[in-house]
């Protein structure tokens, strides 16, 4: 079985891309399906209950929860898909150039990455946002900047394991420049292992980038994103403690469903796992 | 064994070297000059004859690696330089700061280590039984939930429900409780899954069918294999330590818990650089270090390690 039929046959995978997917799309087309304007404060109907008017009641200033979820997903789970796309982009270009070029690239790309990598990641992005101040663009690139170099020492050991394969010897020997090696012959080689570790990542990201607008670091209000309702609620626990609700379990089931479907996919990439598990069974 | 540990020491100080000039290098390539973020914290007009004093008085009229050499053979002697704010000295804000945040991280770490080595244990003896898959549930909830999400279900619950706890800032030991539990909650399913399944992994090895055949007890097997299992969870520990001090920050600024990380979140907000600076070497000094021992510790318990470096 190749892969597709490996993850098809695995309900749990298929069942989180749905979810992620649709998702994804409520996000996009958020503005066609929110009821109300996420920004819009009415004083006079704050801590609405669940209505059909107001799915899931309103806010401290009379918005609409529904509305600011769904306008949420925009912020928090596009930026984290575009954050991991950029970090992969860097990554997998920096890990292909070192791993494959060796020597003095290797080197100063890797002594580079060692530094990086000697902070914990929660620590570099707090010293990014620390650097360039609270916002939603230095939140993402300071993910990105503490991301890349894990990365590229990954995707780097990977292209090692490739270039001493007889057919990239053999595409040297038939003169096939540099680029055209890298882009056609190892590319396709590490695709796969970048997807996965992008996929168990992306539930890190959200986690981080929620984690910082919570902190108020990140997005500023009156901006929807899934960790400022958090700490919007936060100060109003006493006396509505429901409010903590809706964003909570938001971040909850996107972050599990992309957890899930990181192992699924490692699982369907690599089924050495099972078969060495039912030789000893 | 003397020359690994002498060799792994000495190899920490390029590094050492390499992340104070990042951390350095970081703070001077901010988009805000700091002589204009001294002057406005100090709520006076930042005239250019104003930021030209200041540049002189905090040094920056000097080029970058003077500076920066300046900067190093300071901070090695303890002195990080004044924040912009209190005008205190920052290691005396640190030192005021880090008691608390490390008390708030040996609780979590007790927590952790206690919980996860019982429930890691049990799951592994008794693999696939109901008690497991609960277990298995709750450690799939406790990586997916984020721990400000968390901390504040926790918070509602026992200091605004049945308020036993209070809700935030630090009186006596019960105001730890809450915050060190929450910090606590990801470290647990973490450890708990690595426990139970490098245990479960260790099962299928020669040694303990060896142990079998030799009829020993049920009881001194699992000791056997979970003396076995320890060095993956020690390997992981010493990457926790540092990341438990560094997580402090979300905890600490839910409960109001008076330590680095909350220091270093209002720091970032007044853009007290010195103070964020420090905070960075800091932390990654600690994690250098953190990393160095667990090394050290491993090579001790195993032998191979020594023997393949």
């Amino acid at each position: 079985m190749n892969f597709w039929m490996r993850l098809k046959s695995d309900r749990i995978a298929v069942l989180c891309m749905i979810l992620l997917f649709s998702v994804v799309l409520l996000g996009i087309f958020a503005p066609l399906i929110a009821p109300h304007d996420p920004l819009e404060p009415n004083i006079k109907f704050k801590f609405a209950d669940n209505s059909l008017e107001y799915p899931l009641g309103t806010d401290q200033l009379g918005r609409c929860v529904l509305s600011r979820l769904l306008y949420g997903i925009k912020t928090t789970v596009v930026l984290s898909l575009l954050t991991m796309g950029a970090t992969l982009f860097i990554g997998t270009f920096l890990g292909i150039v070192a791993g494959f070029s060796r020597g003095k690239v290797d080197e100063a790309i890797m002594r580079l990455c060692d530094v990086l990598l000697s902070f914990p990641s929660e620590v570099m992005i707090l010293a990014i946002v620390g650097m360039l101040g609270p916002g939603l663009t230095n939140v993402v690139i300071a993910n990105i900047a503490a991301k890349w170099a894990w990365y590229t020492r990954m995707i780097r050991s990977l292209v090692m394991e490739y270039t001493d394969k007889n057919y990239i010897r053999f595409a040297k020997v038939a003169g096939c420049s540099s680029s055209h090696i890298m882009r056609k012959h190892l590319l396709p080689g590490v695709l796969g292992d970048v997807i996965v570790l992008a996929t168990l990542d992306t539930g890190w990201v959200i986690l981080t980038i929620s984690s910082l607008s919570f902190l108020g670091l990140g997005v500023q209000a009156p901006t929807p994103e899934w960790g400022m309702m958090l700490s919007e609620a936060k100060n109003i626990m006493t006396t509505h403690p429901a409010q903590m609700l809706p964003p909570g379990i938001a971040i909850m089931v996107v972050v599990a469903a992309f957890n899930f479907l990181g192992d699924s996919i490692r699982d369907a990439l690599d089924p050495k796992g099972d078969q060495t598990k039912a030789v000893v069974k | 064994m003397k020359r690994y540990i002498l060799q792994r020491v000495l190899a920490i100080f390029p590094i050492l070297i390499g992340i104070s000039f990042f951390a350095f290098f970081l703070i001077n390539s901010s988009p805000s000059d700091p002589a204009e973020v001294a002057l406005r914290v100090n709520e006076t007009v930042a005239t250019p004859e104003a930021i030209a004093t200041m540049r002189r008085e905090l040094g920056l009229d000097k080029p970058f690696l003077l500076r920066y050499g300046t900067w190093l053979l300071d901070s090695l002697q303890g002195d990080f330089g004044n924040s912009y704010i209190t005008k205190q000295p920052v290691l005396n804000e640190m030192n005021k700061a880090f008691p608390a945040t490390l008390a708030l991280a040996s609780l979590s770490l007790f927590i952790t280590m206690g919980v996860s080595m019982f429930f890691g244990i049990w799951c592994a003896v008794h693999e696939g039984s109901v008690g497991d898959k609960i277990v298995r549930g709750f450690i799939f909830v406790g990586t997916a939930m984020p721990s400000f999400w968390a901390g504040l279900l926790i918070m509602w619950l026992f200091a605004v429900k049945f308020d036993l706890f209070p809700t935030s800032g630090m009186d006596g030991f019960h105001s730890i409780i809450l915050p060190a539990v929450t910090l606590s909650l990801t470290f647990i399913s973490t450890y708990i899954r690595l426990i139970r399944n490098t245990m479960i992994q260790n099962r299928q090895e020669n040694y303990v069918l060896y142990a079998k055949v030799r009829g020993l007890k049920e009881k001194t097997i699992t000791r056997h294999i979970f003396k076995n299992s320890l060095q993956a969870s020690l390997t992981a520990l010493g990457m926790s330590i540092p990341k438990l001090i560094a997580g402090t920050v979300i905890v600490e600024n839910i409960f109001a818990w008076p330590g680095i990380g909350r220091l270093c979140v209002t720091a970032i907000f007044n853009r007290d650089f010195p103070i964020i600076e420090a905070y960075i070497v800091m932390m990654a000094v600690l994690f250098v270090v953190c990393n160095l021992i667990m090394d050290i510790v491993c090579a001790l318990l195993d032998p191979r390690i020594r023997q393949g470096e």
